[in-house]
């Protein structure tokens, strides 16, 4: 896939440049909210007493920095690349698109700022300070409007399975976005609160995260295979699974809680549903895969796909364990979820998207990528630190849960804990090089693509 | 692909079906039912109808400690500490017995849990059931710096909400600190010792070791 002059027209390669680069930024603001937030547990806390870098809210800030400045700016701009070569029609308007780019990383800022200030909302995965909530609907509004269009414009064919899961997704965020933040704000107290609070938990990685970093997998995977995917009926299962398992989670983020029985129940069962999707989902990429092992196995980008896969099965028949009441009444509350949820962020979102930054940026910048080890480091890295962050906080999480069970006094579990949360650290720390490495390679090619910038100006401005 | 699953693959499938219909009907199901059954249990707890004597010498009026209950929740949100302490009491793992009486619906009906704060993780223990397990003043000391409570505390410090001023004593041989409380930090003990006050006759008997060397007050 060369970039022609004729797709430029097309493709908003602005736009695409401009997300993705910010990512990058974001994905390191991200992981050093994390990293100084893991050196509270081991009593080496940076900031210790400074009001404005206070431990809880620098944890307000990895996991928003994560969801809406990482992963949603990387999304955003790969979405504004996949679904006009997938639909042949242009966005509704690229003005529109520089305005939501511009307002909606200034609303980001202001959620750091604001949120370091002591104005976080109480409601998980929703602590964007509550004056700002509206504002972000709106711009989530107006993107979702700009990247329907081209798949309305060309609704008369049948879709490939990545615009069947972007558009879903697409309809699916601003909903629960507008669902999750007001109503367990303003009008539902308590457990029925709760009860919403926890949909939104859920559906902003099933609803928003999941089907667009499949959709993701699904086009880049048969480009850089060169080869269609494994099975299209398979897809279409996957699909239909999704759409109908995912909504119906929610509950089971709080088991055991006040939260009426019967939905727990209800949201157990739809949990273990989900495995029909995760399974058809793996399967075929992994079989698509395999079918050219010793091509896949050079390419980094392939390695981020796969490694992702692997990760995405493991994290989702841990799911399928965790959600069953009697292992929840251990490891519930415990740092086993802290595992679960780095796994599915980081393990499977995140090195989907490296994977689309590592094949989109040099071909936006019009230049080779600045260094191939690089690339390689931050691969195994990023791997060797996520898989041991997740069997230690899997351990950690049994050792808490049972010393709670057996009564153990609460400052011992905390003192048991210890060495896992050095280990934690350690993990971490690797995670946190690796994306300085990212940082590194993305900067050089840009710069490097600047410095021969005349020779080729056509694409590296097409969109602005 | 058959024709019949192409319809399936359409425009109109995916925006009517997926994204709008399936997820109206999760909400409908586990996020509209849910609330308004609960929402029909009436309130348990309610607001304080007088303010506990160790706070009479903070709040000089009903609305003012109520205020102050709210404020301190605000404090509570802002600083994240429910993403480090739970408020339920769950009826498995011993939790009755760590904890107290497991927790109900109607427990949280107050304007005191909107938005609610469930929480989802343990870094410390759950506050659900408070009041009354510690003096106010084991409360300032702890959330000015934990460790001078707990050596081995994981907990942040917050002293931000304290006024420090070194004060001579011993004829001016001598320097100390003399460390008061903000407001803020009144109000979130306040908040602390009002969580689990409708339950607060329950004492912490198989859990207390620590209250050993604090014992509660009363
Ligand atoms: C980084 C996680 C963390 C944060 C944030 C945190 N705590 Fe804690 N908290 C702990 C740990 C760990 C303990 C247990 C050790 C101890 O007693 O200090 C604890 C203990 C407590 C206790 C004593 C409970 C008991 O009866 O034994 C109270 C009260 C408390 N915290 C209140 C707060 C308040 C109020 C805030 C917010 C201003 C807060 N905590 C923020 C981790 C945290």
């Amino acid at each position: 896939m060369s970039n022609s002059n004729s797709e430029s027209s097309l493709v908003p390669y602005g736009l695409v440049k401009a997300h993705l680069l910010i990512s990058v930024v974001f994905v390191f603001v991200a992981v050093l909210g994390g990293m100084t937030y893991a050196m509270q547990f081991i009593d080496l806390y940076p900031f210790k007493a400074v009001e404005w870098f206070s431990p809880g809210r620098v944890r307000m800030v990895h996991t928003q920095a994560v969801a809406y400045a990482w992963i949603a700016n990387a999304f955003f701009g790969i979405m504004y690349y996949m679904i006009p070569k997938l639909t042949n029609h242009r966005v509704l308007s690229e003005k529109l698109g520089w305005v939501v780019f511009y307002v909606y990383n200034v609303l980001i800022l202001a959620t750091v700022v604001l949120i370091l200030a002591g104005f976080g909302q109480g409601l998980e995965w929703a602590e964007t300070p509550r004056v700002l909530d509206p504002f972000i609907a709106i711009f989530v509004v107006l993107l979702v409007v700009n990247l329907v269009t081209p798949m309305w414009k060309a609704r008369s064919k049948p879709f490939y399975v990545s615009v069947w899961y972007i558009l879903a997704a697409l309809i699916w965020t601003p909903l629960v976005y507008v669902m999750g933040n007001f109503l367990p704000e303003y009008v539902y107290p308590g457990s029925g609160g709760a009860a919403i609070s926890s949909m939104y938990i859920h559906d902003l990685v099933g609803l928003f995260v999941t089907p667009i970093g499949t959709a993701m997998v699904y086009y880049l995977l048969p480009v850089l295979m060169k080869r269609p995917i494994f099975s299209h009926a398979l897809s279409l299962i996957g699909f239909w699974g999704l759409a109908f398992f995912y909504p119906m989670n929610s509950t089971h983020h709080y088991l055991y809680s006040p939260i009426p029985m019967w939905s727990q129940y209800a949201g157990i069962i739809a949990s273990v549903g989900v495995h029909i999707v995760v399974y058809t989902v793996v399967f075929n990429i992994v079989a698509t895969i395999a079918s050219d092992w010793k091509e896949a196995i050079k390419s980094t980008e392939i390695k981020f796909l796969f490694t992702g896969t692997i990760c995405y099965l493991i994290t989702c028949i841990q799911c399928a364990i965790q959600v069953t009441l009697s292992v929840q009444s251990i490891i519930h509350f415990t740092d086993w979820v802290v595992g679960h949820s780095h796994f599915v962020l980081f393990g499977v979102f995140s090195f989907w998207a490296f994977a689309w930054i590592y094949y989109l940026i040099p071909r936006l910048l019009n230049t080779a990528i600045y260094s191939e080890s690089l690339k390689s480091w931050h691969f195994w890295l990023s791997t060797l630190g996520i898989f041991i962050m997740q069997f230690d906080l899997l351990s950690a999480g049994l050792v808490q849960g049972y010393m709670w069970k057996n009564l153990a006094p609460f400052i011992d579990t905390v003192a048991a804990s210890m060495p896992f949360w050095w280990v934690r650290a350690f993990s971490g720390m690797l995670i946190f090089v690796a994306q300085v490495l990212l940082m590194i390679n993305i900067y050089m090619t840009w710069k490097q693509s600047r410095d021969s910038a005349p020779a080729n100006a056509n694409l590296a401005t097409a969109g602005a | 692909m058959a024709s019949k699953s192409q319809k399936y693959e359409k425009f109109s499938a995916v925006f009517l079906l997926a994204g709008l219909f399936f997820l109206i009907v999760a909400f409908l199901i586990l996020g509209l039912a849910p609330a308004t059954q609960v929402s029909n249990i009436p309130d348990k707890v309610g607001m304080p109808t007088e303010i506990p004597g160790d706070f009479q010498k903070y709040y000089s009026s009903l609305e003012q400690y109520h205020e102050g209950l709210l404020n301190g929740r605000d404090v509570y949100i802002s600083e994240a500490c429910w993403h480090c302490h739970s408020q339920y009491v769950r009826p498995v793992s011993n939790e009755t017995l760590r904890y107290g009486p497991v927790s109900q619906p109607g427990e949280y009906q107050n304007k005191l849990n909107l938005p609610q704060l469930f929480g989802t993780r343990r870094v410390g223990p759950d506050l659900s059931r408070e009041s009354g397990k510690r003096p106010n003043d084991w409360h300032f000391v702890h959330l000015y710096n934990p460790k001078w409570v707990v050596p081995q505390s994981v907990m942040p410090q917050y002293p931000w909400y304290f006024e420090t001023k070194k004060v001579k004593i011993n004829d001016g041989k001598d320097e100390r600190l003399e460390i008061t409380p903000k407001q803020e930090a009144i109000d979130v003990v306040a908040y602390l010792q009002w969580l689990g006050l409708h339950v607060s006759s329950v004492t912490h008997k198989y859990y207390d070791n620590d209250a050993i060397v604090m014992p509660p007050r009363n």
